[in-house]
């Protein structure tokens, strides 16, 4: 056959209708009743009809697969247009209306009329033209009696819930006048919304058989609460997102036309189901006004609603129960009982999509599978749902990491939700003057201050990263920097490289360690590459430990409790360590790790002046980690790198977390299948005293 | 892992109702819906006898007759009724009409072609 690009509206029209000839589902139309039907509803002189059916070629085959169907419905659209029927025009004609396909069936009509003389078909379409995203419960409420539950549904998708029927029941006087009217703006809308008002018309019909539209309906039509209601969804909703646009004007009939922008929605909408191969994409408006619906339960973006939450939120929406337990089970992809912000987005959606006549598939769809967006979803700490936020902030807080740390921030937060026990290497204590311990604190608060630096070593090692690849990382960028003593990437990476323990509470970050380490890497750079020292340290607390860091340094510049971090190694920096963290660690590790730092930012630019004022070793450190600052600018861009890296490093680490979790359930489950089969053999010998 | 073995599936809520059965059609449902009552006997004896250990899940199969490799089948339910049990919008005690738990008991089922 001829090869047909078809426009997207054309192409959700076109399959419409052909779901709705489509009565033995078979994928092939016969010449039977309706294709005829539709056939003569489009009013051609009938050697017209028997022209296109030739030149599509169903002659040939005897029957219109798709294909055919749809060359025979563009042909039907050229012929309307009083174009000459060619092949050659199917692709050539450009702005061809849809075809039009007037209303037959008395009896559908009638039918269709009393349907949408039921209020509920009522209030379905907004008014017209006006481009006004709908609020929100216009779209399925207005199904409803217009119900207002305003926040529940996006206002996009309320458009198709109004009317393509709306004008079916008045019949093609409403939608030759729509035409009408419409002839201007939305040519192709119009003859689209009346054709499909008529089309739809002649679906109710067989409404509770295979309703038109993408063939979804026909399972749905009236397993809902009010079929009427449903009804009109079915009516109004076409998937096709084609009729909205015109709907709107022709809704002067339609009593309530609540939901406002129906021109805009229907657009929205239209664009949503724009890809007829993709029902299910999510545009970017409705995106963002599903983002903005989940920031009115939970502000914070990578946080989680709870399920209670959600429920609330989308009983709104009036569908049943059912089928948002339903749309539950589709949407929760984790199983946790929580929505994420990919979660609720596809959740919404799915509603978004069910009010509007789509059937909800049985798997959730690709394009609405929550992708791991951020480290957090990789993670999949659910029961540390208090912590997403945290680890989100910090990542955003580091977010121009120094390529030196690598996906510290990133990694880092989730590293230490989920890995509690891993090592974040502890900053080995170093013995430390008071002047050092001062300058490290200045250091400190200078490299917290200042995420652009090239990474300290001692910042940013995840966890489990830092074992291995951090390592490497932080040591190269040790080395680089040994003058500079770039800042570590505060909150996160409490992987002291170095073996001082730069602050008391062993403070994570590498900026504590920075700080310590600075004066005596000045003069002596082996010292960056003692992280085999670090390495060993495993400071679950660092992160926790952070704030207190801060608070440490900031009141008493590290005398006192620097002054304690002589190199006594590890076991007393862990005990410090935990005693600092304990009071306040109790917020998750994430938690502390993105106020520390940004406290670590001020408290470093009030010290810096300070810095200036100590001994030259200090001012050493200082212009050095002054010198560094400039390069923030520069380092942006790596940092992405940076970041980049650090994700992918994360995701092997995940992938092999993973694999070890597998495995380990494996042989769970077969130590558990041991002890089944040994407990039945047991029972089998002990006499039964329990019968 | 194809080879089902279970001809009758059912979920009891505390109450002693069923909040889910389902069997191979074919046979006499009666049969097995009384003989899933009478398991219940079974399954509560177990429970009173040993307490809580190691959990429900394992407690609560030790009061199905045949372990091994049908374990897996109990995992795989409890799994899916757990998700169903999150669900909130499923009210505990209402009948379980999640599609996703059909499909695995189903899955599970004697396939009869």
């Amino acid at each position: 056959m001829e090869s047909l690009t078809l426009s997207d509206v054309e192409q959700k029209y076109y399959s419409d209708l052909f779901v709705y000839c489509d009565t033995d589902n078979t994928k092939k139309v016969a010449s039977n009743g309706r294709v005829l039907d539709l056939f003569r509803a489009a009013q051609l002189p009938s050697e017209v009809v028997l022209q296109i059916t030739e030149l599509c070629g169903a002659t040939r085959l005897g029957h219109f697969g798709r294909s055919q169907f749809y060359i025979a419905l563009k042909l039907i659209a050229i012929a309307q247009s009083g174009l000459p029927l060619r092949v050659e025009s199917l692709n050539s004609v450009k702005d061809l209306p849809l075809p039009r396909f007037v209303v037959g069936k008395n009896e559908a009509e009638a039918r269709h009329a009393a349907l949408y003389q039921d209020p509920d078909s009522q209030g379905l379409y907004p008014a017209p033209g006006t481009a006004v995203i709908p609020r929100p419960p216009g779209r399925g409420h207005q199904n409803k009696k217009g119900h207002p539950s305003s926040t529940s549904l996006p206002p996009e998708p309320t458009s198709p819930v109004v009317s393509p029927h709306q004008s079916p029941p008045t019949s093609p006087h409403s939608w030759r006048k729509h035409k009408r009217q419409h002839s201007g703006g939305n040519a192709e809308r119009q003859p689209v919304v009346a054709a499909t008002g008529a089309v739809w018309t002649q679906f109710r019909e067989p409404q509770t058989g295979p309703v038109a539209g993408d063939g979804m309906w026909p399972s749905h039509s009236p397993p809902l609460p009010g079929q009427e209601s449903w009804v009109s969804f079915t009516a109004d909703t076409p998937p096709s997102s084609t009729l909205p646009a015109m709907h709107p004007s022709s809704v002067q009939e339609s009593t309530t036309i609540r939901t406002v922008a129906s021109a805009a929605t229907t657009n929205e909408i239209q664009r949503q189901s724009s890809t007829y191969d993709d029902p299910w994409k999510i545009t970017d408006e409705q995106r963002q006004y599903y983002i903005n619906q989940f920031k009115t339960i939970q502000p914070d973006l990578t946080g989680f609603i709870p399920g209670s939450a959600a429920k609330e939120f989308f009983t709104k929406s009036k569908l049943p129960i059912l089928e948002l337990s339903h749309i539950w089970e589709l949407s929760d992809f984790d199983k946790d009982g929580a929505l994420t912000l990919d979660e609720f987005c596809a959740a919404f959606h799915l509603v978004v999509a069910r009010k509007n006549g789509y059937d909800l598939p049985e798997k959730l769809p690709e394009s609405l599978m929550p992708k791991l967006i951020d480290l957090d979803d990789s993670a999949e700490v659910p029961e540390q749902t208090a912590d997403v936020g945290y680890s989100a902030s910090p990542v955003e807080v580091t977010p121009n990491k120094s390529p030196s740390m690598p996906s510290l921030n990133q990694a880092w937060p989730e590293m230490n939700q989920s890995n509690e026990d891993t090592a974040i290497v502890h900053p080995v204590p170093i013995r430390m003057t008071p002047s050092k311990i001062h300058m490290q604190e200045m250091e400190l608060k200078r490299t917290g201050s200042d995420h652009n630096h090239p990474t300290s070593p001692l910042l940013a090692k995840p966890p489990e990263l830092s074992e291995e690849a951090k390592l490497p990382a932080s040591m190269k960028f040790v080395a680089a920097n040994t003058l500079s003593r770039h800042p570590f990437i505060p909150p996160q990476t409490s992987v002291p490289l170095t073996g001082h323990r730069v602050e008391a509470e062993s403070i994570p970050g590498g900026a504590a360690v920075l700080t310590t380490t600075s004066p005596q890497q000045i003069p002596q750079q082996p010292n960056f590459a003692d992280f085999s020292q670090f390495q060993a340290f495993a400071a679950s607390e660092q992160p926790s430990s952070l704030p207190e860091v801060d608070k440490h340094i900031e009141p008493g510049q590290g005398a006192g409790p620097l002054r304690t971090v002589k190199s006594d190694g590890q076991a007393d920096e862990r005990p410090s360590a935990t005693v600092n963290s304990v009071p306040k660690g109790s917020s998750g590790p994430l938690a502390p790790p993105p106020k520390p730092v940004r406290r670590r930012l001020k408290s470093e630019d009030e010290l810096r002046p300070e810095d200036e004022q100590h001994g030259p070793q200090k001012s050493n450190v200082i212009a050095a980690v002054l010198a560094t600052q400039p390069s923030i600018p520069r380092s942006v861009g790596k940092d992405k790198k940076a970041i980049q890296a650090s994700i992918r490093r994360n995701k092997e680490t995940n992938t092999v977390l993973a694999r070890l979790n597998s495995e380990l359930q494996q042989q769970l489950k077969d130590l558990l299948e041991e002890r089944i089969s040994l407990e039945v053999q047991l029972e089998q010998l002990r006499p039964f005293s329990h019968l | 892992m194809n080879t089902n073995m279970a001809v009758c599936i059912a979920v009891i809520a505390k109450e002693n109702y069923p909040l889910y059965i389902r069997s191979v059609p074919t046979q006499n449902e009666l049969k097995f819906h009384y003989t899933v009552h009478t398991s219940l006997d079974v399954v509560e004896e177990k429970i009173s006898a040993v307490g809580k250990a190691l959990g429900d899940q394992r407690e609560l199969y030790l009061g199905l007759l045949y372990p091994t490799e049908d374990y897996k089948m109990f995992r795989k339910l409890h799994n899916s009724f757990t998700d169903v049990m999150c669900n909130p919008f499923h009210n505990p005690g209402d009948t379980i009409q999640s599609k996703a738990f059909d499909g695995i008991v189903s899955g599970m089922m004697v396939q009869t072609a």
